[in-house]
């Protein structure tokens, strides 16, 4: 048998990123050529870039997987309001650490990526909100504007071209909820991220102060720069249809060799990402569950089998190991590529102390505007946290379904998917680990303590 | 009266039948136009769309159109294929399309509901047996129609404090409150004092108000009565009475010209609470705080209770003979007031009529807050020009008559509550005239008085006010007067009777309306006091749209500006 050769990966984003000789200065990156498809961007009108950007069908890689050529064709443009492009750099999906290596090792790229978007949907100021713990990543971002606007690559009159569009950072309010698009916005005018309801406050049309503003992921922007650099059309040859360009993975959880790796879509499968790349599990140990897009990803169990019809119309009947790592693949095993944040675990995991993690995280970040979403997933955390203290009751199993199930598609944002769909795949797929901790879960009685 | 703009109609399809609604509506109103309740809470009709609560959660989808040509898909039986939102959308934050279908029934509806008041009881403290809001409590309501009826809650219920001072008016339990941020709201768009907020996070948010700030402003007993549950509790109701024993009675608030509607809540003859009562052409649902203790004068130290004659209580027979006496020689001046009623002030003008006695009055100005509080502090002041009594516009003092006293032109006055002395007429210039006093509390004139004839407060009578958009407006008596007592319009009509030959004025209201509606150049024509039950009516001041109303821009107010005025 020959053994199949590992997959290499495929860094763009990432290309300098680990280059011992290659630092966050801006010095670095004109030495790589960096900045010069700003200045060539300028010269094209911005529709042109606009055009080349849908043409790339370049998908959101903050977790929705919504083009970003398509978003764009969304922004109000008539309403002669200012427009906004706002960066979401708040990273706090548990799972998920790529935006970081971006920030951290090469910020010229997401400058320069920011910079050609401002200018293709005419942005009158751009802002980049980053996740309150990333104290070193705003401050090497704030260096980094400085170095680009002494270049004039950002804030006025960027190049001699006339356009001018400065470049702030904003640091976040530590809350995964600032993440939340409409919920960032909220914060980034200086209020409580509670996030807006849609309609009508679709950020294309009414966003920061109401005005028509483009958000998008770190990763997404750095995109912008390489599609402008290949052509649109050039850009799409890489992965596969409707799953266009690469995608940074970050692998953590129980694999030997965890860390973040870049692909072009499509180019490797869960399997493989798994045992050939993050070198596999620890000895004597066996795959228990994935959760392959961030912690709101619903859960897949290592033994189920995923089979159906494909969007092209190719039926498929996968193992888990057989999951394509694209945008679709994932979805059509019943969970998604979300942030790209792939937890792995093995045998020795207890799920419902995995899920009481989960819950304890969500009913901690929830930012209790809607009432589904806020009393649902503090009840879930406390039947979990109760579980795992050993009163575990066998109609957990059904209570946390059901409020799992009163929480999903009520709330203001998706948020409330995020935290049902873990409760309702863990338990649905390991229920017997749910119910089985009723039975074994009681701690030994312990003998009461003599006082006196 | 103000002709309601007529909205455009459309037709929806409400539970399985078509139905019509004017366009613009969302589907909270579109409903209950059509005897649905979609159950809800933080929506509120004056306020700004929260979406927060999810009781409103109905079943909505609109006909399906091809995408290629844009026609209508149809179903086989050829009515519109109606594309169903996967997910339900909040009734009060989406507004109806022509041809829209809603459920408000569905079973998935029904779900929606019993896990949103799930979810709302779960760390709810339940403390209705000591709650002031029982009774009146939305979430006691929501929970009996729409509620499942058992607790599936096993874990402990968060702890939040119990007893935060807001303000010097309002108490916050915070245990109780559902988070729906009306009273934020309100703070920020009505009242236009943003000191409310949530403070931490989830289930542990907590409403509290901005360091070093609190809730004083004088609109902050509205948020009470916005709380749909008793989170928020006035400091003054608080504890003294259960809801269901009160009596409301319809009245308007005679703090100023704003003319808030609002509801007096008695018990045997008691009153307890004053409450702003929904008028979206005058006051939407909102009172001042100031307005809301007026209550307290009914039963304070310096009410007047007992008819007196030279400084003696007597009955009130000898009060009325002894003032008809000093009235039936020589020169009478009477001063009337903007706080009566119009029919007061009618019965008051035809008095002068008859014995031919001079005119006076004054106003009452202060501050305007651009809200509810005007600067005309009195309920009627355009009362006096429709009733006849005035024809210009008052002063804040009586100088015109301090005048007439010098001069010694009068020789009886009658006041109707105002102090002469708190409005730069000299106590020397009385000179001795005999003061026949009409009024409800003490002051320096009434002190001085020949005759006291005391006279009830608005609460515990009936008759009708002129807003500062001349919007005529009834209030009703909620409790009785004191005891052997008689309305002012009796008091004025024996007066009139008995000093007019020839007038047999009746003292009932609807036989002085007949008497007001009657001259074919009355404003006040084809209307009747009964007509008032249904609401208000707008007169035309246009005839006084030159005088200089002191009102300032304010909450459906705008002063007419003089020179439209005097152009018209
Ligand atoms: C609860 C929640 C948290 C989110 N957190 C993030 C985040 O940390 N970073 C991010 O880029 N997008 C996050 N998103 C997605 C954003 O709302 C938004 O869709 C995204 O920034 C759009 O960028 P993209 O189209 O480039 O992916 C979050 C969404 C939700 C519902
Ligand atoms: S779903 Fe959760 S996070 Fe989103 S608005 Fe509602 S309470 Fe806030
Ligand atoms: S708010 Fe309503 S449900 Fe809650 S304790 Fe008071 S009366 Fe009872
Ligand atoms: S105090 Fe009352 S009005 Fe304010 S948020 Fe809480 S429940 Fe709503
Ligand atoms: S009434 Fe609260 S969400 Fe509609």
């Amino acid at each position: 048998m020959i053994k199949k050769k590992t997959p290499r990966e495929r860094r763009i984003i990432l290309k300098h990123a680990d280059d011992p000789n290659y630092s966050n200065r801006i010095q670095c990156y004109q030495r790589e050529g960096g900045y010069k498809m700003l200045s060539r961007a300028l010269k094209m009108k911005p529709e042109e870039i606009g055009e080349e950007v849908l043409k790339s069908g370049v998908r959101g890689r903050g977790g929705a997987g919504f083009p970003a050529g398509m978003k764009w064709k969304f922004l109000d443009r008539k309403s002669g309001k200012p427009i906004y492009l706002i960066c979401n750099a708040d990273e706090s999906e548990p799972g998920t650490f790529k935006d970081r290596q971006i920030i951290y090792k090469d910020p010229h790229q997401l400058i320069e990526g920011m910079m050609i978007a401002a200018y293709a949907i005419q942005a009158k100021q751009a802002f980049i909100y980053i996740r309150a713990e990333f104290f070193e990543g705003a401050r090497i971002l704030e260096q980094a504007i400085d170095e680009a606007k002494k270049k004039a690559f950002c804030g006025n009159d960027i190049l001699g071209s006339g356009y001018s569009c400065d470049l702030v950072v904003h640091r976040g309010a530590g809350a995964y909820i600032c993440g939340e698009e409409t919920g960032l916005i909220e914060s980034l005018e200086g209020k409580r991220p509670n996030p807006r309801i849609k309609p009508p406050y679709f950020p294309a049309v009414l966003g920061l102060y109401q005005c028509p503003t483009i958000v998008n992921n770190v990763e997404t922007l750095c995109n912008v720069k390489h599609i402008m650099e290949m052509g649109g059309d050039e850009f799409a040859k890489i992965g596969k249809p409707n799953n266009t360009g690469t995608r940074i993975w970050c692998v953590s959880g129980q694999v030997r060799n965890p860390g973040y790796f870049e692909f072009e879509c499509g180019a490797l499968t869960l399997g493989e990402m798994i045992f050939d790349v993050c070198g596999g599990l620890m000895p004597g140990r066996s795959l228990k569950a994935v959760i392959p897009g961030g912690s709101s990803a619903k859960v897949l169990r290592a033994d189920e089998r995923f089979s159906g019809k494909l969007k092209d119309g190719t039926e498929f009947d996968w193992g888990i190991e057989d999951i394509p790592l694209d945008f679709d693949g994932p979805m059509a095993a019943g969970s998604m590529s979300g942030s790209g944040g792939i937890i792995v675990m093995d045998d020795t995991v207890d799920v419902v102390q995995a899920m009481a993690n989960i819950n304890a995280f969500y009913a901690h970040e929830s930012c209790g505007q809607c009432t589904p979403c806020r009393e649902g997933c503090l009840w879930m955390r406390k039947i979990t946290k109760r579980m795992c203290a050993g009163d575990a009751r066998e109609e957990d199993a059904d209570l946390l379904l059901s409020v799992a199930n009163q929480i999903e598609g009520r709330t203001i944002c998706a948020f409330g998917e995020a935290a049902a769909w873990p409760t309702q795949s863990f338990v649905s797929k390991f229920r017997d680990d749910f119910i089985e901790k009723a039975k074994t879960g009681k701690p030994e009685a312990k003998e009461p303590l003599q006082l006196i | 009266m103000i002709s309601k703009k007529q909205k455009e109609a459309v037709t929806i399809n409400l539970d399985g039948k078509e139905v019509e609604v004017p366009a613009g509506v969302n589907l909270i109103e579109a409903a209950a136009l059509h005897g649905k309740e979609i159950p809800h809470y933080c929506y509120h009709p004056q306020l700004s769309v929260a979406g927060n609560c999810r009781m409103c959660l109905v079943e909505m989808g609109t006909p399906m159109r091809d995408r290629g040509s844009g026609e209508p898909i149809l179903e086989e039986d050829g009515s519109p294929k109606i594309g169903w939102v996967p997910k339900p959308v909040i009734g009060c934050a989406t507004d109806v399309i022509p041809g829209m279908h809603v459920k408000t029934d569905s079973e998935t509806v029904l779900d929606c509901r019993e896990s949103i008041m799930e979810f709302l009881l779960v760390n709810h403290p339940l403390d209705c047996p000591i709650c002031d809001q029982a009774g009146e409590c939305r979430l006691q309501e929501f929970a009996t129609d729409y509620g499942r009826g058992y607790s599936r809650y096993e874990e402990r219920k968060n702890v939040k404090p119990k007893r935060t001072r807001l303000g010097p008016r309002v108490t916050l339990d915070d245990e109780r409150c559902i988070l729906c941020s009306r009273c934020i709201r309100f703070c920020q768009e009505v009242a236009d004092d943003d000191v409310l907020g949530f403070v931490d996070r989830g289930s542990f948010s907590t409403l509290t108000c901005f360091p070093g700030r609190e809730l004083s402003n004088n609109y902050s007993l509205n948020t009470v009565d916005l709380c749909p549950v008793g989170a928020l509790t006035s400091s003054d109701f608080r504890f003294k009475m259960r809801v269901w024993f009160l009596k409301e009675t319809p009245s308007i608030c005679p703090e100023s010209s704003a003319g808030c509607n609002t509801l007096v809540s008695s018990r045997e003859g008691e009153i307890y609470r004053i409450t702003p009562r929904r008028n979206d052409l005058v006051n939407d649902s909102w009172m001042p705080d100031s307005g809301r203790s007026l209550y307290k004068e009914v039963r304070s130290e310096d009410r007047l209770t007992k008819p007196r004659t030279d400084g003696q209580d007597c009955s009130l027979e000898d009060a009325i003979g002894a003032a008809v006496a000093a009235l039936s020689v020589g020169q009478v001046g009477i001063v009337g007031s903007c706080r009566s009623s119009l029919e007061e002030q009618f019965l008051a003008n035809q008095l002068a009529k008859g014995i031919k006695a001079q005119k006076f009055l004054r106003g009452h100005f202060g501050d305007d807050d651009g809200i509810l509080l005007s600067s005309d502090r009195t309920p009627n002041l355009r009362g006096t020009l429709l009733s006849g009594f005035a024809s210009a516009y008052p002063k804040d003092n009586l100088s015109s008559l301090a005048l007439a006293l010098k001069k010694g032109n009068l020789d009886a006055l009658v006041v109707m509550g105002e102090d002469l002395f708190e409005s730069k007429v000299d106590a020397d210039s009385i000179n001795g005239i005999p003061i026949i006093f009409l009024g409800t509390h003490e002051n320096a004139t009434s002190q001085l008085a020949k005759v006291v004839l005391p006279t009830l407060t608005s609460f515990e009578k009936s008759g009708s006010f002129v807003n500062r958009n001349f919007f005529l407006q009834a209030f009703r008596q909620s409790v009785p007067g004191p005891a052997g007592l008689l309305p002012d319009i009796q008091l004025l009509s024996r007066l009139l009777n008995e000093l007019v030959e020839e007038s047999f004025q009746g003292s009932d209201l609807d036989e002085i309306w007949e008497d007001m509606a009657r001259p074919a150049s009355s404003p006040l024509k084809s209307l009747c006091f009964s007509d008032l039950k249904k609401g208000c009516v707008q007169l035309d001041g246009s005839k006084w749209a030159s005088l200089p109303f002191v009102e300032k821009k304010a909450l459906h107010y705008k002063p007419a500006s003089p020179k439209a005025a005097k152009s018209s």
